[in-house]
C-alpha cells in the first residue's frame, strides 16, 4: 500500500536555508504537510502537540542537538515509532554508529541529492 | 623523611608561589627562584654543584631568548589585529553565501511556479531543473559548517597567544620591536580584496569621490 502523502513531516535544522531547501524537494516529492524546526528542543515541542509521520533532522545544533532529539524521540512512549531520518555533514563512522545505537531509521550525509533523500524516505516509511 | 637544605628550600619557595599564582607560573617567579638558590650556594664548589649551575645559567639563557623570540612576534597583534580581522573576513564569507542562497532559491521557486502554466512534459524537465537548483544549494550549511570550524580553531589560537603573554609576562609586549612603519602604498598594497560589508563604501559613495576630483 502506498504511504499517503498527506502524512505530516517535521523537519529540523538550524540552517534557514536547508530547511528551505528540504522543504521545496519534499513538495517536488509530494509531501505538501511539512512544519519546520530550527533545533532540537524546538522540535521536540512541536512533536509533543502534533502528529507527524516522519522526522527529518540534522544533527549539529544547539541547544539540542539531533542525537539528543533522537533519543528524547525514542524514550517517549507516544514519539518512539515516528520514522528519523538524520541528515547531517557528520560523515565518520562512529557518527553513524551512534545514530543507529540512539535508534536512527536512517542517515543522510550532507550533501545530498533528491534521489537519495528519496530513496531514504521509501526505506523508512515504503513506497510513494 | 623530612626534606633539608636546599631541598627543604626549594619546596617552601615552590609552595610558596603555588599559593600566590597557582600552576601557571610567570617566568620571572623561576628566575627568583634560581637566584634565590644560587645565592645560598656558599663555600667550596663542587663538579655536582658547578653542572647544576651551568645547567641553570644555559635555562635562564633559554628563557631570555624565547622572550624576546615571543617579543618579536608581537603575540598582542595577533591577538588584537590578525584574528579578529580573519574571523571577521570569514563570517562575511557566511553571510555573503547566505545571502546569495536564498537569492538562488527564490528565482528557483519562482522558476517552478511557472510550471502549471506549461506542457506536462516542460513542466517535468523545469521540475528536473530546479531539483538540481535546490540540491546545488547544499552547498551553503557546508561552507558555514566548514568556516565555523575555522572560527573556533582561531579562538584556540588568540586563548593560546594569551596564555603565553600571560606566563612570559605583559613585558614581552611593551619591550616588542613596534610593526615597521608603513611606507608609501605599492600597487600591490592596493590590492586589498572585497571588504567588509561594515567599511565597504557603496556605489555612491564612490561616484561622490570621484566627482570630488572634478
Amino acid at each position: 500500500m502506498a504511504v499517503d502523502k498527506n502524512l505530516n513531516v517535521l523537519i529540523v535544522d538550524d540552517y534557514k536555508t536547508m530547511l528551505r531547501i528540504v522543504r521545496n524537494l519534499l513538495k517536488q516529492l509530494g509531501f505538501n504537510n511539512v512544519d519546520e524546526a530550527t533545533d532540537g528542543s524546538m522540535a521536540l515541542q512541536m512533536l509533543r502537540v502534533g502528529n507527524y509521520g516522519l522526522i527529518i533532522s540534522d544533527w549539529n545544533m544547539e541547544p539540542m542537538t539531533g542525537l539528543q532529539l533522537l533519543r528524547e524521540v525514542r524514550a517517549d512512549a507516544k514519539l518512539k515509532d515516528i520514522p528519523f531520518i538524520m541528515v547531517t555533514a557528520e560523515s565518520k563512522s562512529e557518527n553513524v554508529i551512534a545514530a543507529k545505537q540512539a535508534g536512527v531509521s536512517n542517515y543522510i550525509v550532507k550533501p545530498f541529492n533528491a534521489e537519495t533523500l528519496k530513496a531514504k524516505m521509501v526505506s523508512v516509511i515504503g513506497e510513494f | 623523611m623530612p626534606l633539608k637544605g636546599v631541598d627543604r628550600d626549594l619546596a617552601l619557595r615552590l609552595e610558596a608561589i603555588r599559593r600566590e599564582h597557582g600552576e601557571t607560573i610567570h617566568v620571572d617567579a623561576v628566575a627568583d627562584v634560581v637566584r634565590a638558590l644560587l645565592e645560598t650556594v656558599t663555600g667550596d664548589i663542587s663538579a655536582g654543584d658547578l653542572r647544576l649551575y651551568q645547567e641553570l645559567e644555559s635555562l635562564a639563557e633559554y628563557i631570555h631568548s624565547a622572550r624576546a623570540e615571543l617579543a618579536e612576534l608581537r603575540p598582542n597583534e595577533i591577538k588584537t589585529e590578525f584574528i579578529p580581522t580573519a574571523t571577521d573576513e570569514l563570517d562575511a564569507i557566511v553571510d555573503a553565501t547566505e545571502v546569495a542562497t536564498n537569492a538562488i532559491l527564490d528565482a528557483a521557486e519562482r522558476l517552478e511556479a511557472l510550471a502549471p502554466l506549461l506542457d506536462s512534459e516542460v513542466a517535468d524537465r523545469l521540475s528536473e531543473v530546479t531539483t538540481t537548483i535546490y540540491e546545488s544549494c547544499n552547498f551553503q550549511d557546508l561552507t558555514g559548517q566548514r568556516i565555523t570550524k575555522v572560527v573556533k580553531m582561531l579562538k584556540a589560537i588568540e586563548q593560546r597567544v594569551d596564555t603565553l603573554v600571560k606566563v612570559f609576562g605583559a613585558d614581552i609586549r611593551e619591550n616588542a620591536t613596534p610593526a615597521p612603519a608603513k611606507a608609501a602604498p605599492t600597487d600591490e598594497d592596493l590590492l586589498n580584496g572585497p571588504q567588509l560589508p561594515a567599511t565597504a563604501a557603496d556605489q555612491d559613495e564612490i561616484d561622490r569621490l570621484l566627482a570630488s576630483f572634478d
